[in-house]
């Protein structure tokens, strides 16, 4: 049934030669570079550096909330504005660079086997403007007024108007003008993903033979590609409802006894566009994670990926579908019965596609030869993590259990864990994993145990007790909730718990950034494939790759990425660019 | 949002079609080898550049279906003046196709190898383009003139917002333009120019039909035609 071709009658790669850009200096080399390999870890330590002020806000916030009253400086303002900040950098200006523009400048070219992204130049850029909305993003904190306390969702008419920290001031102006510049650099980055995966292929590379890794970051990217134009049109609008005094967004309101001059604008047009971004989003973000912990599941478990067509057709399915839920974040806003019917039905329906690929990992580890490996840890705290979140979504999906749960501290429970603590897990797991192919050396094992215990064990103990929170009704949003009847001496403890655990993985991530610099130099040798793996990026002549990835000849493709304890074969692993005829046993041949 | 989902759908539909061409249900664990039959899914015969242009017009249509949802969403509320549209757009409509034609006729010219048409049409496309984008300040100021101010009501608010969102494309166009134009002048190489023009000549027709799109979004026949279709069905 299949046709193996002698390796000495394979003609070189007819892939076109990329016209690759030859750097001259120091500059055009690790600052202006137009390597997809430098532009990756460009993208990863910005979104890293942000990432960290973000940390640093949600540990002002439990401190708040841990300690009520006790540190001054932390007002209701202060709080919104940690708030919004740490939303808002978390979910876009960390998760979707780190995932798309980190994983996916680094690994799209090396796993298809392609000399660089099919637009350099572009690539570059993408990275410098994404930069600059970083910087628009940070300045916002030292301009008058602050930054913008407007909530991560920037609701309007709230967003733009006195009471809001930054309503009237700088803030919001800058929080929209960056996400603007954010998508706008997004859109050059996204390009070339996409495009890559299309034309960049090698020769035998064909998308049946792609890692799941490049199928989850293309297809998020694809999707992102389609979901951030919404956030744009509704960051245009309401800059243009602030700055212009149109009424797009704004009803005729009256502010502290004054009518403003806004009239007739619909605040519902904003939500609706901002969740049509919204929700693929939590995809964008999820995808790349689903695609990635399958590669490492496989590899560590050495064992090939159980079920890899259903992999592929869920990650399609589940983007197609997460066009259709978007309402379900509106329950609360009032709507039609039937629309609620409707957005809670396809919401729901999300959990068969997922769920296929929850059981396929799960199967991959059946009977794998696994080795409990640092990234190994992290994708089996992954997929729990992931299942926990996910079955209090199916809660939430539901019109009559989100109405009572949607403004407590369960939703904030539910996300985390699903979009939040899951999707970092990932992160880390694929550094430890792929840290050795950018650097050449490992990263250290003991500090790495430790980060990861600390990390998995007091996630769940920050946002599992506050599932218990939610249920009995603890608001979200609220700087200050002691003298509430409904804050019970249980309630507080356990609040003052969760932000005591808070600082303890928040310090554990120290101990990982210490670990990531320091073993760039005093880091164990690891060779070129030290995990034995299968897929193109481990088979580079040079690790870390050099200028172009591949030497003189593009590889050629002959199987697909997961063959692990091949029967029969002399090793338990083969490339994929090994010959067909290499190890095969006869059984091979059966379906 | 059924504009985005109608757009989104036909993204889908078209994204269907290219993956049931890619073997979706290949079996890859039992094929070894170099795959030499199926070697025509290793990548699309299309110019690389011609496929990145491609998904950029999604992205941009996406925007523009976005805007005409948003547009349609508000339309629907009870209070809603549209503003008279100026006569000045249908002349600015007929300079913008006359850019398109240009352009295509460019494109014929690079394909035969004619240089002196291929730099008239670029030179005729550009001229239009920028004509287009006067006429379009002057119907601005028509209307300010007449007293409909952007921010006086959401009908002109949108009105004011689509057209210079289109005009800003249209300006970026022109830059692609500008560069191609360079290259015809300079001695591009002929391949490479071609390639250019074609690039300018698609996407000129996506923002053409674009145009045409939002220009009956907005003097209300677009809604009309719904309104007739929706009639036929109930």
């Amino acid at each position: 049934m299949v046709d193996v071709t002698p390796a000495d009658a394979v003609p070189p790669a007819e892939v076109g030669e990329v016209e690759l850009y030859h750097p001259h200096s120091w500059w055009t080399k690790y600052v202006f570079s137009q390597d997809a390999k430098v532009i990756a870890v460009q993208y990863s330590a910005t979104a890293t550096a942000i990432g960290l002020v973000a940390l640093v806000l949600s540990w002002l916030m439990r401190l708040q909330l841990g300690f009520p009253g006790t540190f001054d400086f932390i007002t209701p303002e202060a709080y919104y504005q940690f708030i919004t900040m740490h939303g808002m950098i978390m979910v876009i200006y960390l998760l979707t660079a780190l995932f798309l523009g980190g994983f996916g400048n680094y690994l799209i070219p090396l796993m298809v086997g392609a000399r660089d992204m099919v637009f350099p130049y572009v690539n570059m850029l993408s990275y410098w403007v994404y930069l600059l909305a970083v910087l628009v993003l940070v300045s916002s904190f030292f301009a008058p007024g602050g930054p913008t306390g407007a909530g991560w969702t920037l609701y309007p008419p709230q967003a733009i108007m006195t009471g809001t920290p930054g309503g009237q001031d700088w803030g919001i102006i800058l929080m929209l003008s960056s996400l603007i510049l954010f998508i706008i650099g997004f859109t050059m980055g996204g390009l070339n993903y996409v495009v890559t995966v299309l034309q960049g292929r090698t020769r035998g590379m064909t998308l049946m033979r792609l890692p799941l890794t490049v199928w989850g970051i293309f297809t998020a990217t694809v999707m992102a590609l389609l979901a951030f134009p919404a956030l744009f049109v509704a960051c245009v609008m309401m800059l243009l409802d602030r700055l212009l005094g149109t009424s797009f967004f704004m009803p005729a309101v009256v502010e502290m006894g004054e009518q403003l001059q806004h009239n007739g604008g619909s605040p519902i047009l904003f939500q609706h566009l901002f969740w049509f971004f919204g929700h693929p989003e939590v995809y964008i973000v999820a995808l790349p994670a689903f695609g990635i912990v399958s590669d490492l599941i496989s590899t560590h478990a050495r064992k090939n990926i159980f079920g890899y067509r259903m992999m592929v057709w869920a990650i399609i399915a589940i983007g197609a579908l997460s066009f259709v839920v978007w309402a379900h974040h509106m329950y609360v806003s009032g709507m039609h019965p039937y629309f609620g019917f409707f957005f809670a039905t396809t919401t729901l329906i999300i959990a068969i596609p997922t769920a296929i690929k929850v059981y396929n990992w799960v199967l991959t580890l059946w009977r794998g030869d696994i080795h409990l490996t640092i990234p190994m840890l992290f994708a089996l705290a992954f997929i729990v993590t992931f299942v926990n979140g996910g079955l209090t979504g199916l809660f939430l999906g539901n019109v009559v259990v989100d109405v009572p749960l949607s403004d407590t501290m369960f939703v904030v429970a539910h996300f985390h864990m699903v979009m939040g603590v899951a999707p970092i897990l990932v992160i880390f797991g694929a550094i430890y994993h792929w840290y050795p192919k950018v650097t050449g050396r490992m990263l250290d094992e003991t500090l790495g145990r430790f980060h990861f215990w600390v990390t998995f064990l007091g996630a769940y103990l920050i946002f599992f007790p506050m599932h218990y929170l939610g249920l009995m009704g603890i608001p979200r949003r609220y700087a200050e909730l002691t003298d509430m009847t409904i804050m019970t001496e249980s309630a507080h403890h356990l609040n003052s718990f969760i932000s005591i655990m808070a600082f303890i993985v928040g310090f554990a991530q120290m101990v990982f950034l210490f670990n990531l610099i320091w073993s760039i130099r005093h880091g164990r040798e690891a060779g070129g494939n030290p995990w034995r793996a299968t897929t193109l990026e481990w088979q580079t002549p040079h690790t870390p790759p050099a200028h172009g990835n591949f030497g003189k000849e593009l590889p050629i493709v002959y199987r697909w990425a997961y063959d692990y304890s091949v029967p029969g074969a002399k090793e338990d692993f083969i490339p994929q660019n090994v010959p067909g005829s290499f190890g095969l046993g006869p059984s091979r041949e059966q379906p | 949002m059924s504009v985005i989902l109608v757009f989104l759908a036909v993204i889908a539909g078209f994204a269907g079609w290219w993956l049931s061409h890619q073997r979706l249900t290949a079996k890859p664990w039992l094929e070894q080898g170099l795959a030499g039959d199926f070697v025509s899914l290793d990548r699309s015969a299309l110019p690389t550049a011609k496929i990145g242009l491609g998904v950029f017009l999604a992205v941009v249509g996406c925007l523009f279906s976005l805007f005409t949802s948003a547009y349609f969403m508000r339309m629907g509320l009870s209070d809603w003046r549209p503003l008279p549209l100026p006569r000045l757009l249908w002349l600015n409509t007929g300079v913008l196709v006359l850019s398109s034609v240009a352009l295509q006729c460019a494109v014929v010219a690079a394909r035969k190898g004619q240089m002196d048409m291929v730099r008239l049409g670029l030179a005729t496309a550009g001229l239009t383009a920028l004509a287009f984008l006067a006429g379009q300040l002057m119907a601005w100021r028509q209307l300010t003139e007449d007293g409909y101010l952007l921010a006086s009501n959401p009908a002109n608010s949108f009105f004011y917002l689509i057209t210079a969102m289109h005009g800003l494309h249209i300006l970026g166009g022109l830059v692609g333009l500008g560069r191609t134009s360079a290259g015809a002048w300079n001695g591009a190489r002929p391949e490479r120019l071609r390639l250019s023009v074609e690039l300018c000549a698609m996407y000129w027709h996506f923002l053409l039909f674009v145009w045409l799109c939002i220009f009956a979004v907005l003097a209300g026949w677009a809604a009309t035609f719904i309104d007739i279709c929706q009639r036929l069905l109930t």
